[in-house]
């Protein structure tokens, strides 16, 4: 599968990443959903909610998830996805990640290196919650 | 006919449900629906609930607005006006890069893998006794990366410490042991928390400090405490791995561990005070506790884990000097008056009393001053020239170390058959090292008729300070 980001939308979570560092940053994904891709239109990005530990943690809470289904559906769009940074640690999803997540959803993951956005990657739970797939990361327009 | 809930399904499970949004259910509380609803569509069980059959902790339920975590969980009740929902909360992040490393020959291990060190992480252990034991316990669950250490302890590091204690370093005597531990935490894992108790551990604050913790590593040095923390790990159902250390002797175990017994089902009852002598009395090799320690934070390690088989039923037993490892089954006694079927001791007690502690104190404050005296006194005594026998009633590898000009050695233990060599007449000053084992010995003499006889108040030890600066303390 793929997923298309705009260059402006991928930016814009780059930055995120950058401004929360040493923190984790995460946020949600919008846009649509056909077989073999996904086209993000819009982020939400989120305040981490963990008290602690959010140098490597990251939380959103199902009253934030609520809030965002509702905003796709006004926008006529979908909740595909989600993003967060690994502050100074590889774009790849944790064990911790992969106890968390949830199928369907594309995980884009930006890596911030000493302050500095780094590679991003995009995954997506197998549905035998076995480990992630690598998606195709393509930047639109 | 039972009634049809309306359940909806969030955007992420809708593949697995053939992309409906909404689901209609037959059940009577929000468990049977989730079950109703794992049974229709068997690949989004996996996802909604956990190995064990529970639901996944991001996993939120809702009856209309509430989250059932708020109402009755899965019992809540239904009925065909709610509408249920499946809401996502969503977690995730990363290990650090640095962590990676430093636990990286735990993580490719199968038995620990991410897993485990997880499980570590978030682990909270208390180390009562920051000495011996709690040295090698301290800081190989430190560097395994055990995410709380707590540790009681109120001394201060001695000199007479740094032969075994390795968490200290010379540059640390005269500094609190909590302190200087914690220090040295830090520096070897940054990721550790430590938790300092400066307390003696007493039946007044122990459940109220050991109920925070998952393990208790039971490192301490006398009777009474160790009671204390058996009847509390007992009361409280937190395992308790138990060490214990003398010479070249050492043992290890764990107790209270699910249904294993406890340690007073093996020792029902204290020695006698006095009988068994502890470490700072007879000397213990500097590497022993290195050996049980090490074991005590290996079996520390698999309970957090969860894996392999530890010590529970079972005593490990060390004779160091023939390096030879034995092993006596445990059982659990049923009549144990904490852990047995009908327990009579269901609150903490008196420990001092219970090992006979306080009795002793009592009797050696008994002896009364007439027959105590002095370092001083016993300077001037001897500078007037009186006519005086020393008696020194301690070990003779102890007479190696220090002697009062003059005295004569018999230990304690062969007084009684040596008490002819004395002579009621003659006037008496006994000493040890610290004064308890010559009231002992006073006490005896009086009581075979001895009437000239005192005890050296502090023993050598005292002297050494008072009279004699260049004489050695230990």
């Amino acid at each position: 599968m793929r997923v298309v980001v705009p260059a402006g939308i991928l930016e814009r979570m780059r930055r995120h990443g950058e401004e929360t560092y040493p923190h984790e940053c995460c946020g949600f994904m919008l846009g649509s959903a056909e077989d073999g891709m996904q086209q993000i239109v819009e982020i939400r990005s989120q305040p981490n909610e963990r008290t602690e530990s959010r140098e490597n943690r990251f939380l959103i809470t199902p009253d934030q998830f609520k809030a965002a289904e509702s905003a796709a559906r006004k926008a006529g769009l979908q909740l595909v996805g989600i993003y967060h940074s690994h502050p100074d640690s590889p774009a790849r999803p944790s064990e911790y990640d992969r106890d968390h997540a949830w199928p369907w959803f594309s995980y884009i993951i930006v890596s911030v290196k000493g302050g500095k956005a780094d590679e991003a990657n995009a995954w997506q739970l197998k549905d035998d919650r076995s480990g992630f797939e690598a998606l195709k990361l393509e930047k639109g327009d | 006919m039972m009634t049809k809930v309306r359940v909806e399904i969030p955007t992420a499970l809708r593949a697995f449900a053939g992309n409906q949004d909404t689901v209609e259910l037959a059940g009577e509380t929000v468990g049977e629906l989730l079950r109703e609803l794992a049974a229709a569509y068997p690949q989004m069980k996996k996802h909604v609930f956990d190995d064990q059959g529970k639901l996944r902790n991001f996993v939120n339920v809702y009856v209309n607005d509430d989250d059932i975590k708020h109402l009755d969980k899965e019992l809540t009740r239904v009925g065909a006006k709610d509408v249920i929902s499946i809401i996502p909360s969503v977690a995730g992040g990363a290990l650090t890069q640095q962590q990676i490393q430093r636990y990286s020959r735990h993580l490719i291990m199968p038995e620990v893998a991410m897993e485990g060190q997880q499980k570590l992480r978030h682990a909270r252990v208390l180390v009562v006794g920051a000495g011996g034991l709690g040295s090698p316990v301290l800081s190989y669950l430190a560097a395994a990366g055990v995410g709380t250490l707590g540790i009681v302890d109120f001394d201060t590091v001695d000199f007479t410490n740094l032969q075994r204690q390795i968490i200290y370093s010379t540059g640390d005597v005269g500094r609190p042991k909590l302190e200087a531990a914690a220090d040295r935490i830090r520096a070897m894992n940054p990721d550790v928390r430590v938790e300092t108790h400066e307390d003696r551990l007493t039946s007044e604050n122990a459940l109220s400090i050991l109920k925070n913790y998952d393990v208790v590593v039971d490192g301490t040095d006398n009777y009474p405490t160790r009671y204390l923390v058996n009847d509390a790990c007992v009361m409280l159902g937190i395992p308790n791995v138990y060490g214990s250390i003398f010479r070249f002797d050492g043992q290890a175990s764990v107790f209270c561990q699910e249904d294993g017994p406890c340690y007073r089902c093996v020792y029902p009852e204290p020695p006698p005070p006095g009988l068994v002598p502890s470490c700072a009395e007879g000397g213990v090799l500097g590497v022993l506790p290195g050996i049980i320690g090490t074991i005590q934070a290996t079996e520390a390690v698999k309970i957090i884990l969860g894996k392999g088989t530890t010590l529970a039923g079972r005593l490990l037993i060390l004779d160091a000097m023939k390096m030879h490892f034995r092993e006596l089954k445990l059982k659990k006694d049923p009549s144990c008056p904490v852990c047995g079927e009908h327990p009579t001791i269901t609150e903490l007690i008196d420990y001092e009393q219970f090992c006979g502690i306080r009795g002793e104190e009592m009797e050696a404050r008994d002896l009364g001053k007439e027959w105590e005296i002095s370092p001083r006194a016993l300077q001037e005594k001897i500078r007037a020239g009186d006519d005086l026998v020393i008696l020194d009633v301690r070990n003779p590898e102890e007479a190696q170390i220090s002697r009062i000009q003059g005295s004569i050695l018999i230990p304690l233990g062969e007084l009684p058959e040596r008490v002819a060599e004395l002579n009621t007449a003659d006037q008496m000053v006994v000493h040890c090292r610290m004064g308890g084992r010559s009231a002992k010995a006073v006490e005896f003499l009086r009581s075979v008729g001895f009437k000239k006889v005192k005890n050296l108040v502090g023993g050598i030890n005292a002297w050494a300070e008072e009279v004699d600066k260049t004489m050695a303390r230990y």
